[in-house]
């Protein structure tokens, strides 16, 4: 187990460095900040000072060097725009976008789940197909069409809920039900599938001969076995959910960590780019060895060694 | 009887089983049932007229190749079929009381505790993520919920001490993966004969082990079943097993039980000629040497079977008669029982051998 | 003799080969011996033609596929079906700005059945425009990903060992993050533009298709017409292209589908979020993202429309592929 934690971090380190050094030399590839930061009106001297302050005029794999070694000291540099630590602005954020990606995911499963069981235990029946068209219809809504519309709904013409910002339990429900919306369609199909392949096991025909009631059946036997597996893909798509908060952060002004990184693409503020790409690297290495070590505990026949 | 169907309570597991038909009839008899499936939106008749009987404490055969419908046979009998199979007619009568007149909340009292089923696959029939203690009590305390937790427990390892399994309180904690084979194929036995059943149906359980962990386990059933005068209907579709096993056998073909009687009788004189090419292309009958005997072409997919005999088309001694459907006819045995037979030509013995 | 009657049943094999029909090569011309005569008259049904003949019989799909050609048409006949060009700016009177559908200029000559925008412009017109580009950006990036993915992904399955654990390394660090992230740090670096949102769309997607190809050539190779192919000496390129690659194609075809609705989606996200496709060529995203603004101040139809358009094409695009799905996979036959 330790063995298989040190392998796991050393390959997150490795990852890391790659990603850092292909996104360095991207981002130092497009264009000057200083063309951006810099004002118009300043003299040719402001803007060979502000160039020199920010050490953009050294080479590029000195630049690296120096990113590098202030990296291992938990410094990203500073933000050009904001002008304080790229990192802290990123954590500052980070809870708000938690917030949003863990109701979401909540939604997802308390309807997905519930759905999907249904759906995979009567396939034939006439609301599997309303629920399986319906998943097909929720994979297909641009998430941030669906976001507007229902600000337009929900906000403008009815009032029910504010449109933008964060606050209390209010705020959150538009956000997290339109973040939710496609991944509630992804639930009910994995579930769907792993409880339509599990009841055609012999595992359960053995258990009703042991004159077990259709409800044992179902949720000591077939549950536990249909959401071994989902657990991973969950875990994983917990990461798809933090990086398609850019939308939703977007559409509500969200002031999460997404809202931060499309701004901070539009004017080109490196340190907080590389930061974020940086932090979300080693976020979803985190939750990918959570859902590892998880899986191990619940699963019986996979051990780590 | 047909008509006065017995109401059940559910919930209670033993108290109110009719035991009229007791000790004297059957524990389970068959009666020409007719099972179909749904097959591309047409009803495929699998099971055409089916008729068997297994005594109390007796084992009994079924043998056929794999499509001849012998586990649907069993799975029909626990009521365990398939959404896409339904009964077409006939009766299943256990202790006398007709299975098919019931629920299946009656049936699930009486499923793990009266009548057990074993399957082939020792692999897939226990749970992967569920610990062997679970999966053996739960089949106790579903059937009797005030049993203590402790006399469960000790309940489950006498079973296991019984089908051989050594440190079985080790084993409890275990999950099947970190089982061999004939293990796991033991502890589905010990799970079947928890609850001391009237009957129990073994759909092929040993074709998947090794041939000496098959030995053991036939012979250790063979005691088992005899000690606590449990009846076995052993399904499969190897002669070999039958022999040493069984004291009585069925021999099956596409859908229809084409011959029975005594092991002795029907191995040692088989006189359908499917039965005689049965035996005849097992291996063990084979002079080394000369080529293997091989019943000529396959058999019919359910859909597409010939009017009259199914087994017409491979048959060397088929002709015009055998187009239309063939009458069961039954002989006395030598060694007492019956000896039933469904053909036109069937083979003939006299004392010297096989006349023809 | 044998040989001859081979050669006899192999055109007759090859005539009816359909998707991935070249499997058989030799080994199925030998079938006709064992036939009786009066089957040999009967000629069988070729997968292709039996899979049209199937996927006819669904009704929801023929439906979805009716409204998926339909779109299509829109785009393609775009400048024929529009009353103006959406971007000549000549054409447009701002005086016309978010007009509510079913409005009229001011000498009643054009209607503007969905509306106008904040410039004037007939949203009609710019929805087939707009289509026109999200579909070309969307099947363009598909297809390219699929030839880089394919590529990657027979070399792969077909080389084995390093290679094989090099490839299938980097496809699976790919897809540990979201196809959004990587397509967003992609534009933040390559910029705005039509080639530069297709160049971030194939990297972004071929990952898919080389796991894809490389699972079901793993499956293919190990089957009996590679041996015998290889035991014709044919040369491995030759085996993979005319022999392994057909038969992966049902199972590639739903996923060239579904990908291809998933392209059209990610492509109209970033157009919206302000850093896939320019001002200059509008896709239905930024058609969406242009309505953003007038959303509060009740002008719903400049998002509404080109929303709904998106919805359809994607929501038919997904349906289509997934009965093909049902269709093409053997095990959920019944």
């Amino acid at each position: 187990m330790i063995a298989y934690l040190i392998r796991r971090f050393w390959q997150t380190f490795i990852t890391l460095l790659i990603m850092s050094l292909l996104v360095f030399v991207g981002v130092y590839h497009i264009g000057n900040p200083a063309d951006i930061l810099v004002s118009a009106q300043a003299t040719p001297e402001e803007y060979e000072m502000f160039i020199r302050n920010m050490g953009l005029d050294k080479p590029m794999w000195e630049q690296y060097v120096t990113f590098l070694g202030n990296l291992f000291q938990g410094d990203l540099g500073n933000s050009f725009v904001y002008n304080e630590p790229a990192v802290d602005l990123i954590f500052r954020r980070l809870p708000a976008t938690l917030e949003l990606t863990f109701a979401a995911m909540g939604i997802a499963l308390v309807f997905g789940l519930p759905l999907g069981i249904y759906a995979g235990l009567k396939p034939k029946s006439g609301l599997t197909r309303c629920i399986m068209t319906g998943s097909i219809l929720g994979f297909s809504l641009p998430t941030f069409w669906i976001g507007l519309m229902m600000v337009m709904v929900f906000a403008v013409w009815l009032g029910w809920f504010p449109a933008s910002g964060r606050g209390g339990l209010s705020h959150l429900v538009l956000p997290a039900i339109n973040l939710a919306l496609f991944k509630v369609s992804l639930v009910i199909r994995l579930t769907r599938a792993g409880v339509l392949e599990n009841m055609l096991m012999d595992y359960v025909r053995f258990a009703r001969a042991k004159g077990l009631s259709e409800t044992r059946v179902v949720v000591v036997h077939v549950l536990k076995n249909t959401l071994i597996p989902l657990v991973t893909v969950l875990g994983l798509e917990l990461g798809n959910l933090i990086a398609f908060a850019v939308v939703t952060e977007t559409i509500f002004a969200w002031p999460g960590m997404g809202k931060l990184i499309i701004d901070s693409i539009t004017v080109l503020d490196r340190p907080v780019i590389l930061a974020y790409l940086l932090i979300v690297v080693v976020m979803f290495s985190l939750i990918n060895l959570v859902v590892d070590i998880l899986y191990s505990v619940i699963d019986p026949r996979v051990r780590y060694e | 009887m047909h008509d006065t169907p017995i109401t059940a309570v559910p919930g209670s597991a033993t108290a109110n089983m009719p035991d009229a038909a007791g000790d004297s009839g059957p524990v389970l008899a068959v009666e020409d049932l007719h099972v179909n499936f749904a097959i591309r939106d047409a009803q495929v008749p699998i099971l055409r007229g089916v008729t068997l009987h297994v005594g109390k404490g007796e084992i009994v055969g079924l043998v056929g190749e794999s499509g001849s419908g012998k586990s649907v046979t069993g799975l029909t009998a626990m009521r365990l079929l398939d959404r896409n199979g339904s009964v077409a007619g006939g009766r299943v009568l256990f202790r006398g009381d007709d299975l098919l007149q019931h629920d299946q909340e009656y049936m699930r009292a009486l499923r793990g505790d009266r009548m057990a089923m074993i399957f082939q696959d020792p692999l897939m029939t226990l749970n992967p993520v569920l610990r062997i203690d679970t999966q053996m009590l739960e089949a106790l305390t579903t059937h009797y919920p005030a049993m203590p937790r402790e006399e469960a427990r000790q309940r489950c390892l006498d079973a296991l001490v019984k089908v051989g399994i050594p440190a079985p309180e080790e084993r409890l904690e275990t999950y099947p993966h970190q089982l061999s084979g004939g293990m796991r194929q033991r502890i589905a036995i010990a799970i079947a004969m928890l609850n001391r059943p009237d009957l129990i149906i073994a759909d092929e359980p040993t074709t998947a082990l090794d041939v000496t962990i098959q030995a053991q386990i036939l012979y250790e059933m063979q005691q088992l079943c005899r000690e606590s005068s449990t009846a076995l209907l052993w399904i499969t579709h190897d002669l070999s097993v039958v022999a040493g096993l069984a004291d009585r056998v069925y021999v099956m073909y596409s859908g229809k039980i084409v011959e029975s009687g005594t092991v002795d009788d029907v191995l040692d004189k088989p006189m359908h000629p499917y039965t005689r090419g049965l035996i005849m292309s097992s291996p063990g009958n084979n002079e080394p040497g000369k080529p293997l005997f091989q019943i000529p072409g396959m058999a019919p997919i359910p859909a597409e079977r010939p009017c009259g005999c199914a087994f017409r088309p491979r048959c060397p001694r088929a002709d015009g008669q055998c187009e239309s459907d063939p009458v069961e006819t039954s002989f006395a045995c030598a060694g007492g029982g019956d000896h039933t037979l469904s053909c036109f030509h069937p083979y003939e013995y006299s004392d010297k051998g096989i006349v023809l | 003799m044998t040989e001859e009657r081979v050669g006899i049943a192999a055109p007759a094999t090859a005539g009816t080969a359909g998707t991935g029909g070249t499997g058989g090569t030799g080994g199925i011309g030998g079938i006709g011996d064992v036939l009786p005569e009066e089957l040999r008259a009967v000629r069988p049904e070729s997968p292709l033609r039996r899979n049209v003949r199937e996927f006819m019989r669904r009704k929801l799909a023929v439906f979805a596929m009716v409204i998926v050609l339909l779109l299509c048409a829109m785009a393609v006949l775009a400048p024929v079906l529009s009353f103006q060009n959406p971007y000549s700016l000549a054409e447009l009177d701002i005086m016309d700005g978010k007009l509510p559908p079913g409005s009229q200029n001011w000498d009643g000559s054009i209607t503007y059945w969905l509306g106008t925008d904040d410039q004037g412009r007939d949203l009609w017109s710019a929805i087939l425009y707009g289509t026109r580009t999200s579909l070309a950006v969307g099947v363009i990036s598909a297809f390219l990903a699929l030839a880089v993915g394919a590529a990657f992904g027979l070399i792969s399955a077909y080389a084995g060992g390093k290679v094989d654990s090099i490839i299938m390394r980097v496809v699976d660090i790919q897809l540990s993050f979201p196809a959004i992230l990587i397509a967003l740090i992609l534009l933040a670096i390559l910029g705005q533009g039509v080639g530069k949102i297709i160049i971030a769309l194939v990297i972004t997607q071929w990952a898919y298709y080389a796991r894809t190809v490389r699972g079901t050539a793993l499956v293919e190779r190990r089957k009996d017409y590679v041996d015998a192919a290889r035991c014709l000496a044919l040369p491995s390129s030759r085996i993979i292209a005319r022999h392994i690659f057909p038969n992966c194609l049902p199972p590639l075809i739903v996923v060239v589908t579904m990908r291809i609705a998933y392209a059209v989606m990610l492509e109209s996200t970033l157009s919206f979020l302000g850093i896939g496709l320019p001002i200059t060529e509008p896709s239905l995203g930024l058609l969406i993202s242009n309505g953003f603004e007038y959303l509060m101040s009740g002008a719903y139809w400049i998002s509404f429309f080109p929303g709904m358009v998106l919805f359809l094409l994607i929501a038919n695009i997904n349906i289509v592929g997934d009965e093909l799905r049902d269709l093409l996979n053997p095990r959920l036959r019944t």
